[in-house]
């Protein structure tokens, strides 16, 4: 046993790497509908999920109850290995996605091996486009499913989320051009590294200032692209039932689900990593005392919990509210005792901080903005967003070819 | 056997099948399916061979944007099953002489070859990426121009087509 982990000790560490990732981010995937609904309902002067669990805070478990033991009927007339095919599709793409994020810079030491945080090795020389290829095969999923199910709504919600997807493909890929001419590379750790060649400038060093139109455009497409709230077209429900999900039930319809949240996920990621410096602090590189702010955070936060927890109206949430906040609490109290573990979350912490943010976005906006109508969409996707993304390109070539010829800098 | 080779034949059988599967099946979703099987397969070979950006070009081209495409128009003309109409015999049997012919030639070819079939060594680099933007903005430029060229031209006609049956 021992003799086979020596020498297959690069393997085993990416398995269970794998393993453990699965698990966070389909963990993280179900309190996202969570924060979803709580976040929305908030906005919407009501009080969301709040029955099960202290704050509603194991309606996600119950949800995947429900899934699990829900009936699942395949309709007549299905194409039978299409229709179980396209779920699949969708779901083991959007998670493929997440093994290319890389989630800090440096290793942690166990067992003589460095260990990455993430799955796919630091220096693949094609990263972004690898994520590309991905996204693009995800279309399939959604257009399949709408095939397959011999019906007219979900095949009208597949038609739409593939012209839909095409078309913003395209403003995708070129609105993060620029990055790449500012980065030299396909490389996301070389992009985020391109980011902090001055490490005095802190947040106005990312590649947001300059790239502020390629930065609108990947947004906006990129929400396109996950089907996300206002350019849910093929799951729009006043008129389509619920699109190209229309005849899938039970698991088979949490598949779907979990793939758009993983979306999400890597589309946060990406914007981070691309737009906002990724795992960089925003603060200049000498404010050191910047580096006790997770403990900042969580302390109080733990503290609050604790707190909150006691004053709670059932049982259940007094014990587990407070046992949640000294867990909280007493992660703050290791990253203050310990300075190497402190300096190590750093740049986790800012990268996991700045996807949060970006999902409260996304949240946000699906409590905010109506949908567009087909044609507006359209006309958005060809006529703005895409001719957009090419000034922007061209722009960035003119300034990086004259920084190059006259040596400013 | 190097693990190279055992994903280069795992990735070379997945490539067959689905070409063969392409053929054989008798819904257009499903050859299109086939043919995405097929352009998936490719692009892992040439991961294999350190190409990297070919790779990744090769499924967000064709893998992506054109299958889709493809899969699209399926879906929107909501093609059926195809007829199948007895072989002519005209095509049959010079059909089945040229498929031996074919496959005589391509093996006498490998057994000439006197270099043993193995994946390249994986080298994986930003040169590759480099070198392939050079030739196409340097070497050739003007071939690379004119292709573009060509699209536009087949773009303008493709909008004149529609523009007519419009009015």
């Amino acid at each position: 046993m021992t003799a086979f982990l020596s020498t297959n000790a690069e393997l085993v560490i990416t398995v269970v790497k794998i393993a453990l990732l699965l698990f966070i981010v389909l963990t993280v995937n179900a309190y996202l509908t969570w924060f979803e609904r709580k976040v929305v309902a908030h906005m919407q002067s009501r009080w969301g999920p709040h029955r099960v669990g202290p704050h509603g805070l194991l309606q996600p478990l119950a949800d995947g109850v429900k899934f699990l033991f829900k009936e699942d009927p395949t309709p007549a007339g299905v194409d039978k290995f299409v229709y179980y095919l396209a779920p699949l599709l969708a779901l083991a793409l959007a998670l493929t996605s997440i093994a290319l994020i890389p989630f800090g810079p440096d290793p942690i030491r166990l067992f003589n091996h460095d260990i990455y945080l993430g799955i796919a090795p630091l220096d693949v020389n094609i990263g972004i486009l690898a994520l590309f290829a991905i996204t693009a095969m995800g279309v399939y999923g959604v257009a399949l499913a709408g095939w397959s199910s011999n019906s007219k709504y979900p095949l009208l919600g597949g038609l739409r989320s593939s012209a839909q997807m095409i078309s913003y493909e395209l403003a995708l890929t070129m609105s993060v051009v620029g990055v790449l001419l500012m980065a030299g590379s396909f490389n996301l750790k070389q992009i985020i590294e391109a980011q902090a060649h001055h490490p005095e400038r802190g947040i106005f060093g990312w590649n947001v200032w300059p790239q502020i139109l390629g930065f609108f455009c990947f947004f906006v497409a990129a929400v396109a692209e996950t089907n996300r709230v206002p350019f849910d077209l093929p799951e729009a429900e006043s008129e389509l039932v619920a699109g190209f999900h229309t005849e899938y039930a039970s698991f088979k319809f949490a598949m779907f689900f979990i793939a758009e949240y993983t979306s999400m996920i890597t589309v946060s990621c990406l914007c981070s990593i691309l737009f906002f410096g990724g795992w960089l602090s925003p603060f200049p590189a000498s404010w050191t005392f910047t580096h006790y702010l997770p403990s900042a955070i969580l302390i109080p936060f733990g503290l609050w919990v604790i707190w909150d927890g006691f004053r709670y109206e059932t049982i259940f949430g007094r014990l587990i509210l407070p046992g949640a906040g000294t867990v909280i609490a007493g992660l703050g109290a290791v990253f203050v005792l310990f300075p190497n573990v402190n300096e190590f979350i750093q740049a986790p912490f800012w990268l996991l901080s700045k996807i949060f943010v970006f999902l409260f976005v996304y949240v946000w906006m699906r409590g905010t903005l109506p949908r567009f109508r087909y044609d507006q969409l359209m006309a958005f996707g060809w006529k703005l967003l895409l001719p957009l993304s090419i000034v922007n390109v061209i722009v960035t070539s003119f300034v990086i070819l004259a920084r190059m010829t006259w040596g400013a800098k | 056997m190097t693990a190279a080779l055992v994903v280069f034949f795992v990735l070379a059988a997945l490539a067959v099948i689905g070409a063969v599967s392409l053929i054989l099946q008798k819904h257009p979703i499903h050859s299109a399916l086939s043919l995405i099987v097929v352009m998936v397969a490719l692009a892992g070979l040439y991961l294999l061979l350190g190409a990297e950006f070919v790779a990744a070009v090769q499924i967000i081209v064709y893998g992506g944007a054109i299958m889709v495409l493809f899969v699209f128009v399926i879906m929107l003309l909501n093609a059926g099953v195809e007829e199948h109409t007895s072989i002519s015999k005209m095509a049959g049997a010079p059909g089945l002489l040229l498929v031996v012919a074919l496959a005589g030639f391509v093996a006498a070819t490998i057994a000439k070859s006197t270099e043993s079939v193995q994946a390249a060594p994986q080298t994986g680099e930003i040169a590759s990426t480099l070198g392939i933007s050079n030739m196409i903005f340097k070497d050739f430029v003007y071939p690379f121009e004119l292709t573009s060229f060509l699209i536009l031209v087949a773009v303008l006609g493709a909008t004149v087509l529609a523009q007519r049956e419009k009015s």
